[in-house]
């Protein structure tokens, strides 16, 4: 027997759309598209309700389908901003950012005040299609920690990854996007 | 105490944001901060790229939000659809 039981898809919509939405909201700072994804999160839970185990509670487990639906939405969007450099390479690993002996090949110059520039919407733009260049595992995971805030713990256990794994994978991401914007953006 | 490479300080730099480092760590890196420029500027355009990111994900307020009535009836309508061709 589950701790928790699903309901119907109804139900859902009831108890839960609310809730939903203002995450969604929250996320994608469009009516419209909050909308949209809140319907696209009950479709797949719909789809997906074999695979509900009553572990967490529907709210949680509904949440959890929408912080990916929102990622999904943010790589599409992505795709609509041209880049003048869109070369990261695959896995963007350490040894094509560092030499044999550990210095950078490149030594990251300073990037001035960078904090102005979020004020100015192309950056927001260059940043989201710099994350759509990572592989895609590998930014959707790095988005889930950080543009979700998703805990460590809980990216580890759904991804089935150790710390240590998830580390170095967010450090490749970091390099690869840190690179992408170097190239792309900053003065 | 070892010199860290950049490239062992950047690894440090980037795991710093998921757990606190510990008291050797802190200060081997630190030295290597106070010596070196690059990976300076990498710590604080990893810093600022945190900053950025959790700013695309949440900008908005949405106290007492709810969906429209109409996009609340739409998508019901989506789910008994689905919902059909399920069984």
């Amino acid at each position: 027997m589950t701790e928790n039981t699903l309901g119907t898809p109804d139900t859902w919509l009831d108890e839960h759309g609310a809730a939903l939405y203002k995450y969604a909201l929250v996320h994608t700072r469009d009516p419209h598209r909050a909308e949209e994804v809140v319907q696209e999160t009950l479709l797949a839970a719909l789809q997906a309700q074999d695979r509900y185990t009553g572990g967490a509670s529907v709210r949680t487990w509904l949440i959890g389908i929408l912080k990916h639906k929102i990622i999904d939405l943010f790589r599409r969007d992505a795709r609509e901003v041209p880049l003048d450099d869109p070369e990261v390479p695959e896995g963007a690993t350490e040894e094509e950012h560092f030499d044999a002996t550990g210095h950078w090949c490149n030594a990251p110059s300073d990037w001035g005040n960078p904090e102005e520039m979020l004020e100015r919407g192309q950056f927001m733009a260059i940043l989201q299609r710099c994350l759509e260049v990572l592989p895609p595992r590998l930014a959707r995971l790095f988005m889930l920690r950080e543009v979700m805030e998703e805990d460590t713990d809980n990216i580890c256990q759904e991804m089935a990854i150790t710390p240590t794994n998830l580390w170095t994978m967010l450090y490749r991401a970091r390099i690869g996007l840190r690179q992408c914007l170097d190239r792309n953006w900053a003065v | 105490m070892k010199m860290l490479t950049c490239k062992d300080a950047s690894h440090l730099i980037s795991e710093r944001q998921e757990r606190p480092l510990g008291v050797r760590e802190r200060w081997a890196l630190r030295l290597h901060l106070w010596l070196c420029d690059g990976c300076r500027h990498f710590e604080r355009q990893l810093a600022f790229m945190r900053q950025a990111l959790r700013q695309l994900g949440r900008a908005a307020e949405a106290d007492g939000a709810d969906l429209a009535p109409e996009a609340r009836e739409r998508i019901r309508k989506a789910l008994a659809e689905r919902g059909r061709h399920e069984h």
